[in-house]
């Protein structure tokens, strides 16, 4: 029996699991879903189109700039779809358009693609972005959108997390001090009707998205976990032990969309478990330390942004030994 | 998969870290052994094992038998090699083996009658080191895959004080059941190849370690334990099925929960590592004195068309396994000799099956393909799976900019190639060819 055909020959192994990069991506897009829809319901199709518009300009921009930097074209790996989604998410619905737009060029082209494109970036180019627009237009990024106002006139309103920092100024918490005060009401900020960026609100939506990945397997919940509980042990001690203040500080600003969507970027979070402890921790640590003391409202980005920085160092000091190596310690002791 | 542990079967002392869930696909697992018919002409390369290849003792126009030695040399790591039929020798020179390696190589045809060699008779065994000799004589190599001498792993020195004997059942490889079939069919010749390794190398414990997917491996094991008395010094063991669960220093760390530092053996903690049809196959010959002369193998694969598990006559050429197992079903797109995680591409079926080659497998277009090569995503995947606790996206990156220190730091050395990285990997990437290029970055360094 002689075989015309010439065989294929590789090197082991032969046989590979089903995940794909594209499959991942598509999976984040899915998790991203509910919170977008919970965003058109609660502020309007103007939702839809900023989403559209911003998704449409970071995957032309993926497609251009692979072109013009002489690379393999990566736009079908749909990585520029999350991207454009976050950005979406972090901005209020009222946003004009352009100004989305610029942010998408920025985060594609000189965060992503300018460093390498997908797997390079030292920082996640969505919340580079939020930065960018949060210090080239302060006014727009804080115009939040009041929910269910675009059947009618659109209503800008503060955020909830400008009232409660008030609250924590004005000296010992207890319950009494959420009383009139211009606050939803708790159960709403789970839901999600408070003023915020568009995809940021609902917090039943974003966990639905969590236990999406958890369920794909696409994240673990080692990041989301260190960063929530350790923000949450220490504005639980900030709060004066009390509870309403801490879930106030968990439900509002982009905590959630933060720690579950963005700490848990592949390229600018750790590997190992233990290092995704540290930056979670890390992400927690900045994140309260900003909100309680800083001038700015919000930390999120701040926080993930610098722990992103810090990320080749917690790498450096958690790559594991490899296989049956001898503590030094041991060695010595052995020896004495 | 709901498993019960039988009664009296261990648990493993220690969990497995990462490795990879791989599909099972043991669809031969309830096939009997079955042997082939006695080939026209068999090839035996004279490397068929890890160590100093054997040197040709037979000329052209010879007439040999079955078990007469056609190859040898006075190496110590190495292994003789027999005839598998009786006929007269060909040719000897250059030919191939399975992985395109050019070796010496002695070509035989059977005159069809199979004439057993007049000098085996059972060796006679009086010291430890007579046992070392006749295991040498026999021509055994590990028959797990990796095909190391195994008389070289038993004359291990007596400080040594191994303590533990692993019989490898785990066959952890997808598609594979030659192991599995060889505790059903063969399990008096595992005991007593247990007992007289007990014997001669004084080792007071004796594990044998399975995956939990094989059930009916542990009832015939305990019940020809039960009959020969052993039950108290030779010890079940039941293991997670997850890939790489075989691999020796993953044996050692479950059976006994000690590892094997970098660089170093099984032995140096104390444990010698045992496949199981090896240990069958000492007990046959130790018997009989019939070397090895032919092995099981399994033949599967979505281009097969009837999978089998056969007993083959060392040096038969793959397209005459393929051919006694029905042919193609579907023409072939790649034909491996191993399992789909460590075996290895084939360029050609007219190569010879040797000692070490535990299964022939052939896929239809679809079923081999590779995922395109994409850049890495940081994911994590690679670094989960590695049961040696590597980052092979690290190493991949150190390797192309040729950055040896670190490379040697972060223990490039401790790879064993188990495929367990390059299977999960979303982007396709070939980290094992990536881990290969490491190691030869760091031995092209070192030789400097």
């Amino acid at each position: 029996m002689i075989l015309d055909k010439k065989l294929s020959v590789s090197a082991s192994p032969h046989d590979h699991s089903k995940d794909t990069v594209t499959r991942i991506m598509l999976d984040v897009v899915i998790a991203l879903v509910p919170s977008l829809i919970a965003a058109v319901f609660l502020f309007g199709p103007q939702t839809l189109i900023v989403s559209a518009v911003s998704v449409g300009t970071c995957v032309v921009a993926e497609y251009f700039s692979r072109i013009v930097m002489k690379r393999h074209q990566t736009v079908g790996d749909l990585s520029a779809v999350v991207t454009g989604l976050l950005i979406a998410f972090n901005v209020p619905t009222s946003m004009p358009l352009w100004m989305v737009m610029l942010g998408d060029v920025f985060a594609i082209v000189v965060v992503k693609q300018m460093f390498g494109g997908i797997g390079m970036n030292f920082v996640n180019p969505a919340l580079a972005t939020r930065i960018m627009l949060i210090a080239s237009f302060p006014t727009k990024m804080a115009e939040w959108n009041a929910p269910f106002t675009w059947k009618n006139e659109v209503m800008t309103t503060a955020s909830p997390l400008a009232e409660i920092k008030n609250i924590y100024r004005s000296g010992a918490i207890s319950n009494a001090s959420f009383e009139g005060k211009d606050l939803p009401s708790l159960l709403d900020m789970f839901l999600g009707k408070r003023a915020g960026s568009l995809g940021e609100v609902c917090a039943i939506a974003l966990i639905i998205g969590l236990i999406y990945l958890l369920a794909r397997k696409v994240i673990k919940i080692t990041i989301p976990l260190a960063y929530v509980g350790s923000f949450a042990v220490i504005m639980f001690i900030a709060g004066g032990f009390n509870l309403t203040f801490l879930a106030y500080h968990i439900l509002s600003g982009g905590l959630l969309l933060g720690a579950i969507f963005m700490a848990t970027d592949y390229t600018t979070s750790p590997i190992n478990f233990k290092g995704q402890i540290i930056f979670g921790v890390g992400c927690g640590v900045i994140t309260a330390l900003i909100r309680l003391f800083g001038n700015l409202p919000e930390g999120v980005s701040f926080a993930i942004i610098l722990m992103n920085i810090l990320v080749p160092h917690i790498e450096h000091l958690t790559t594991p030994k490899p296989f049956g190596t001898v503590k030094e310690k041991k060695v010595k002791e052995a020896k004495e | 998969m709901s498993f019960k542990r039988p009664e009296g079967v261990l648990k493993a002392v220690k969990q497995v870290r990462g490795g990879v869930h791989v599909s099972h696909h043991k669809n031969t697992a309830e096939l009997p052994v079955v042997r082939i018919n006695p080939p026209q002409k068999i090839v035996l390369p004279m490397q068929q094992h890890i160590g100093a290849p054997c040197e040709p003792v037979v000329k052209v126009g010879d007439i040999v038998s079955v078990g007469q030695v056609v190859g040898d040399t006075d190496k110590f790591v190495s292994a003789p090699i027999h005839s598998s039929v009786s006929g007269k020798v060909v040719a000897v020179g250059d030919v191939n083996l399975p992985s395109g390696v050019v070796t010496k190589g002695v070509t035989i045809e059977s005159d069809g009658e199979m004439r057993q060699y007049e000098g085996i008779k059972p060796p006679v065994v009086e010291t430890r080191e007579d046992f070392v000799k006749a295991v040498r004589e026999s021509g055994l190599v590990g028959l797990g895959g990796a095909g190391f001498p195994t008389h070289v792993k038993l004359a291990f020195p007596k400080e040594k004080n191994i303590d533990t004997l692993v019989i490898n059942a785990a066959e952890c490889e997808p598609y594979i059941t030659v192991d599995y079939r060889e505790c059903l069919e063969n399990s008096k010749n595992i005991i007593s190849g247990i007992q007289l390794m007990q014997k001669w190398l004084e080792i007071p414990n004796v594990i044998i370690a399975i995956e939990d997917n094989k059930p009916q491996a542990f009832k015939a094991l305990q019940d020809i334990a039960g009959e020969f008395k052993v039950k108290d010094n030779v010890k079940l063991m039941t293991l997670k099925s997850v890939y790489p669960q075989g691999a020796e220093k993953m044996m050692v760390q479950s059976a006994t929960g000690r590892r094997v530092p970098p660089g170093k053996l099984p032995a140096d903690v104390g444990c010698l590592v045992m496949n199981v049809a090896s240990a069958a196959f000492i007990g046959r010959y130790m018997r009989t004195g019939r070397p090895l002369v032919s092995r099981s193998m399994t033949v599967d694969g979505s281009a097969i068309k009837e999978p089998k598990n056969v007993r083959v006559p060392i040096g038969t050429s793959i397209s005459e396994i393929i051919e006694f197992c029905g042919g193609f079903k579907e023409e072939p797109e790649k034909i491996l000799s191993g399992g789909p995680m460590m075996g290895m591409a084939v360029f050609s079926t007219d190569v010879p099956m040797i000692k070490s080659n535990n299964a022939i497998l052939a896929f239809a277009k679809g079923d081999a393909e590779l995922k395109k090569e994409r850049d890495c995503i940081r994911c994590g995947r690679c670094a989960q799976a590695c049961p040696m606790s590597l980052m092979p996206t690290l190493i991949e990156r150190y390797a192309k900019i040729g950055d040896v220190e670190r490379l040697n730091k972060i223990g490039i050395n401790v790879c064993m190639e188990c495929g367990s990285c390059a299977y999960s990997c979303p982007a396709g990437k070939p980290l094992v060819q990536y881990m290969r290029l490491a190691k030869s970055v760091v031995r092209e360094a070192a030789k400097k």
